[in-house]
């Protein structure tokens, strides 16, 4: 029946295991190199400050820049996290600790639903609702003269996206806080929401962090539906109803003409670097909150 | 809360409503059974069909290959290292790690790696792109499911004198076949909604997908493209386009979940 005997097969089946977890294991230091070395010619010619904080982006004429894109990217993100930490924060509190189980099963498949919608979608959303829900509405509100495709237009798309994410660990470590530690401060005369207060998220507060620098670090590498909504202008942005640029839109944008200038290819895989870089960064830090929230808790 | 909690399920309904109200229009028959015709950008005949079916075949091309790879690290995690409980949490913190780093980075990565190797944008390189994009979510996902197994049931394999991978691909597998399935879906929806890895890598046709070596177009390129244009009737096409893809990821994540109720039955309960 079989072609091998089971010994044979064990060894198929183990040499398949091993090889493919190498694989998966050495993943982030295959990009980290091979992005590194892409970007070699870059980093060698100019000092890693200059690129990082010059405000000259000139390609053509081999003036490398990042510090726009770099601002642009920190005013979206930190904006979108804005928005969107405290949405997050008191949703998963109502739906974990004032609903009842049912509730969460209709919640449930809505966050997956949000969190499934591709970025592009949400894009052509954000062209369709929100862009001109700023250039008529918010803008004239404030006073200000907007096209819409703004820092602020991104920042909402954003928001909108990074929600399901953050909500999803939020419910999750909201779930593990063990439920005599509430009866206690029940029982102990608080209200509810003092024991929210000062129990629950005093309680969560690692986990609380993590989840959001999970959502803050993506955030700063979404692409398509900042792209599609921020306005693309290489320049510092004054207020938030500008245009910017954001580093992940510089690498989309313009990846066809990248080809004729060597340096100009480098440059963007230096700014792919500085994403993964970023990433990479904040994830690490993250876990040693969720490590030491799981480290109290247990 | 309660107003942030009905402004998130308002959003939803929102998002979905208007996508649905502006692609229901431009919708029709001629858009999903067409290619793009000459002069399709400046609002001509045609459709879309060369992306859908491109999406579809290199998501599906990209899910198979992440599966491949993916479910024997995920067994080997919870069959083999079940005792070294260190090398597993950094294996785990590893494919955390890798699951964060954004799509364009891929995307990037694997245009380097394209021209290194001197392929041309292909279908295969998007492939091979997406797989490693979709990868962490796929072994993550199943590794989840994967714990879940109750140490009673490698005890009773094991005293039947079965082997560490026999135990692995014969019983761990078939007690996890929802979630195993749902992993995959969530990775193919996944792998059909982004653009960021596939803009460098898979390139742009009008022609249906029929070779591994060649461009490939994909609906989130396709949505992009005619959403830039400036002709309002490529513009609507956008939104129709826009709304095949909503289609498709919310059938995926039904059916995921009506088929993780389905097996549920088969579970063993210790």
């Amino acid at each position: 029946m079989y072609l091998l005997n089971r010994i044979q097969r064990h060894r198929v089946n183990y040499t398949w295991m091993i090889v493919s977890l190498l694989l998966v294991a050495s993943l982030p230091f295959l990009l980290f190199l091979g992005l590194y070395l892409k970007s070699f010619l870059l980093i060698h010619d100019y000092h890693l400050g200059d690129l990082l904080f010059s405000k000259v982006w000139k390609p053509g004429s081999g003036k490398f820049g990042f510090y726009p894109f770099i601002v642009g990217s920190i005013w979206v993100t930190l904006l979108a996290m804005f928005i969107s930490a405290p949405i997050s924060l008191l949703t998963a509190i109502y739906v974990t600790q004032y609903t009842q189980k049912r509730f969460l099963r209709i919640m449930h498949p809505a966050i997956d639903i949000l969190a499934g919608i591709p970025s592009v979608v949400y894009g052509l959303w954000g062209i369709l609702v929100i862009v001109p829900f700023i250039s008529h509405f918010v803008g004239p509100l404030f006073g200000v003269q907007t096209l819409g495709y703004s820092i602020l237009a991104a920042a909402l798309v954003l928001s909108i996206m990074i929600i399901p994410f953050i909500l999803n660990i939020l419910i999750e470590i909201f779930r593990t806080i063990p439920v005599e530690l509430k009866e206690a401060s029940l029982s102990l005369g608080a209200t509810q929401w003092q024991t929210v207060k000062s129990v629950l998220v005093k309680k969560a507060l690692p986990g609380i962090i993590a989840a959001f620098g999970f959502g803050l670090a993506r955030a700063f590498g979404e692409t398509m539906a900042v792209l599609m909504v921020v306005g693309n202008v290489v320049k510092l942005p004054k207020s938030v109803f500008d245009p910017g640029y954001t580093l992940p839109a510089l690498i989309a944008n313009n990846y066809g003409e990248m080809l004729s200038i060597p340096k100009y290819e480098s440059a963007l895989m230096f700014a792919a670097l500085v994403l993964l870089a970023v990433s990479l960064f904040f994830n690490l830090v993250m876990h040693f909150f969720i490590d030491r929230y799981n480290k109290f808790s247990a | 809360m309660v107003i942030a909690t009905y402004s998130i399920l308002a959003i939803l309904a929102l998002i979905i409503f208007s996508i649905f109200a502006k692609g229901i229009k431009a919708l029709s028959w001629e858009i999903l059974t067409q290619v793009p015709k000459g002069g399709y950008y400046y609002g001509k005949g045609g459709g879309i069909l060369n992306a859908i079916l491109g999406s579809l075949s290199l998501a599906s091309g990209a899910t198979f290959l992440a599966f491949i790879i993916g479910l024997p690290v995920a067994l080997y995690i919870n069959v083999f290292l079940i005792r070294q409980k260190k090398v597993v949490i950094l294996i785990r913190f590893i494919l955390d790690l890798v699951w964060g780093i954004p799509s364009i980075v891929y995307g990037a990565f694997g245009f380097s790696m394209m021209i290194f190797l001197g392929i041309q944008t292909s279908l295969l390189a998007g492939m091979l792109t997406v797989t490693l994009f979709i990868l962490p979510i796929m072994i993550r996902s199943m590794d989840e499911i994967l714990r879940t197994v109750p140490i009673g049931l490698s005890e009773a394999a094991y005293s039947l004198g079965s082997n560490k991978s026999e135990l692995a691909f014969k019983i761990f597998t078939r007690q996890t076949v929802s979630g195993i399935i749902t992993a995959i879906l969530l990775s193919f929806g996944r792998a059909i909604g982004d653009a960021a890895s596939v803009l460098f890598t898979a390139g742009y046709t009008d022609n249906l997908p029929n070779s591994l070596m060649e461009p490939v177009a994909t609906l989130p390129l396709s949505i992009f493209f005619q959403l830039s244009s400036p002709v309002p009737a490529v513009q609507d096409r956008a939104y129709a386009s826009a709304l095949v893809l909503t289609i498709i990821i919310l059938l995926v994540s039904l059916f995921s979940r009506g088929l993780g109720k389905r097996y549920h039955k088969t579970k063993i309960n210790f």
